[in-house]
């Protein structure tokens, strides 16, 4: 009858009072439980709703939504619509599809992620482990990047690109951006938390420089890998102005771009093709969730087998 | 024949704290070696540069007849256990057996007999698919010696490897890795501060304090005749009582009594009795030592402990369960052989 019988049957033990019956805590549970799922509901209604709204708008066609606004249910226009935005030509010059615009950020994507993950894996290495002269200031120079986001130095950034004759390329969109100052410093953290007994251990057992990192730190290092791909992946898919100054050719549009472009050509006389441009939302959306879910999984796996 | 020669070693860390003050000690074939004293007296580090995981600052380590001083620790022919065993924790045991052997370019048939055979020999064969964080403290242990065995070493080094276990289990893996230790033949250095595994595990203890030797012997000699106050108050659990002293004329006097010196002193020195030998005599029966005032007495089970004060000095008796119960005041029954007497400066034995 009292909180430690409680915590004995295996329920969560609530503040409830000392004499409470084991069912009147159970019922105090449950409406716990209820007053949290509703602010939880709250809380998804207020995230999925518009995302909601979008997707079924987009099932209509360009009048009604012109006419009546945002839909709240379904039209009849699901198939058209996007089999228009995933195949059909857009853009000024018709050179590209929502298929392959999605495809331009899934390249900018993966490489943004994957390229800051290996070049601030590498930083962190050097800064934690090795010991060379002005070991420290070179990290707090590389932090003090953090004050300098790209806006600030787009204009040289554009300079060494251009000069380099990388632009209009997968190259120009996706290495002037893989250094990370944020990559290097959670890696840099997480290193520093390795016991340094296990560095011991494998020069014992004959691991060189290389091999501590490939055999020892990269495995250990699964879930840091898991949660900055996700972070820079999603940044990087999300990209809009570095594309739009580091690219002109069309064949390189981005998802994000592909969303104003529609937007944007027929402004004036004609009716803006609003279904296609709410549909292409939806799509852009598609890959960075998937990538949440898929690898949150593994996050959370990690997190809790995680043992050092 | 002699495994390992450390000569006048010394370890002078960058900020100029001296770690290790110029040490001599040598291990000899299959000898089993402790290095024991409290935190800080620089037995790790000395464990550590065997190892060549710290630099040498100036003497020599030999091992096998062969100057390592320079040599990367994966090319010594040594194996270490480590206090939190640094397991690859990502590796299955069998991974974590195998790692250094595939690291030395070991054809897969020969990892493979040695991995099994010394999960064999550890008993820890079911569970060579399992990671370390599947496995229990003493399991955990066991495959940190493992190891080290696959590694067929000149040397084991053991850095206070069982501090983090239970008391029990701790009992159980000391008794096992002296076992093993002697069935593998292999010399073996073991770090630890605790003077019990010290007696318990050693052929040789060598006893540390400040970065220098105090004493090096067996745990007999070590008991029996310690070198210093330091070595006296550090091995053996009670302490030995250690009692301020005057000398002259071939005797020894504390407060107002007289006992017969052991050797020839002059002037203050300092009284060494183990607790076991200061025998108690209830009122005066019998006894011409020096008097005891009880105030707490401690019962162990199969012995007691009489703590009290002598000539006002802290002392500590050590009595068996199936004697009387001592009084308030009991007088101390010693024989010669029993005082250990110390320099009243320099702590040595005189």
């Amino acid at each position: 009858m009292s909180q430690d019988q409680i915590a004995v049957t295996g329920k969560p033990v609530v503040p409830a009072a000392p004499s409470a019956s084991a069912t009147g805590a159970g019922a105090f549970v449950r409406r716990h439980q209820i007053v949290e799922h509703i602010v939880l509901l709250f809380g998804v209604l207020l995230m999925m709703g518009p995302i909601a709204v979008a997707f079924t708008t987009s099932t209509h066609d360009p009048v009604t939504i012109h006419s009546e606004g945002m839909q709240l249910g379904f039209g009849d226009n699901f198939l058209p619509t996007y089999e228009a935005v995933i195949f059909e030509q857009t853009g000024f010059t018709k050179q590209v599809t929502g298929w392959g615009m999605s495809l331009n950020s899934l390249i900018l994507g993966l490489g943004f992620a994957i390229g800051k993950i290996i070049v601030s894996m590498l930083a962190a290495y050097a800064i934690v482990y090795f010991r060379f002269p002005l070991g420290t200031l070179c990290f707090w120079i590389i932090f003090s990047t953090l004050l300098l986001p790209l806006e600030v130095r787009i204009l040289p950034s554009y300079e060494v690109v251009q000069g380099l004759g990388l632009l209009n390329s997968y190259t120009g969109l996706i290495l002037p951006l893989i250094a990370s100052a944020t990559g290097t410093f959670f890696f840099r953290q997480f290193f520093k938390s390795v016991p340094n007994e296990l560095l011991e251990a494998a020069r014992i057992d004959g691991a060189g420089p290389f091999r501590f990192f490939w055999d020892i730190l990269v495995p250990l290092s699964r879930t840091m890998i898991a949660a900055i791909f996700i972070i820079m992946f999603v940044v990087g898919w999300n990209q809009y102005l570095w594309p739009i100054l580091m690219t002109t050719d069309e064949s390189f549009y981005t998802v994000v771009r592909g969303i104003r472009q529609i937007l944007q050509v027929w402004i004036g006389a004609d009716i803006p093709d609003y279904n296609e441009a709410l549909g292409l939302a939806i799509i852009a959306m598609i890959p960075p969730v998937l990538i949440v879910i898929i690898f949150q999984r593994m996050f959370i796996k990690g997190l809790v087998e995680s043992e050092k | 024949m002699t495994t390992l020669e450390i000569k006048q070693a010394v370890k002078r860390y960058p900020n100029g704290a001296l770690a290790v003050k110029g040490v001599d000690v040598t291990v000899e074939d299959g000898e089993l070696v402790v290095f024991v004293g409290p935190s800080g007296c620089g037995k790790s580090t000395l464990l550590r540069m065997v190892a060549g995981l710290e630099s040498v600052t100036e003497g020599e380590i030999v091992l096998d007849g062969r100057l390592v001083n320079e040599v990367e620790p994966a090319n010594r022919n040594i194996a270490m256990v480590f206090q939190n065993y640094a397991l690859y924790p990502h590796m299955s045991v069998y991974k974590n057996l195998a790692y250094g052997l595939k690291n030395r370019g070991t054809p897969k048939a020969e990892i493979d007999a040695k991995v099994r055979e010394a999960a064999k020999l550890l008993q820890i064969g079911d569970f060579l698919e399992r990671k370390p964080s599947q496995l229990s403290g003493g399991q955990r242990q066991r495959v940190a010696m493992g190891r080290a065995i696959v590694r067929d070493p000149a040397i084991f080094l053991f850095d206070e490897p069982l501090s983090n276990l239970d008391a029990k289990l701790r009992n159980q893996m000391r008794l096992e890795i002296k076992r093993l230790q002697r069935r593998l033949g292999t010399a073996a250095i073991y770090v630890t501060h605790d003077q019990v595994e010290a007696m318990t595990l050693a052929d040789r203890i060598v006893v540390l304090n400040n970065g220098e030797i105090e004493q090096i012997g067996t745990p007999a000699q070590v008991y029996g005749a310690p070198a210093s106050t330091f070595v006296a108050s550090f091995i053996g659990a009670p302490p030995m009582n250690l009692l301020k002293a005057q000398t002259g004329d071939g005797a020894i006097v504390i407060g107002e009594s007289r006992i017969e010196a052991p050797v020839r002193a002059n002037g203050p020195v300092t009284l060494g009795i183990r607790p076991e030998r200061a025998h108690l005599a209830n009122g005066s029966g019998g006894a011409d030592g020096p008097p005891m005032k009880v105030d707490t007495v401690e019962e162990l089970g199969a012995v007691r402990l009489i703590h009290g004060s002598v000539g006002g000095q802290h002392f500590t008796a050590n009595q068996s369960a199936d004697e009387p119960i001592p009084g308030d005041q009991v007088r101390l029954r010693l024989q010669a052989d029993d005082l250990h007497l110390f320099d009243h400066g320099t702590g040595r034995r005189l």
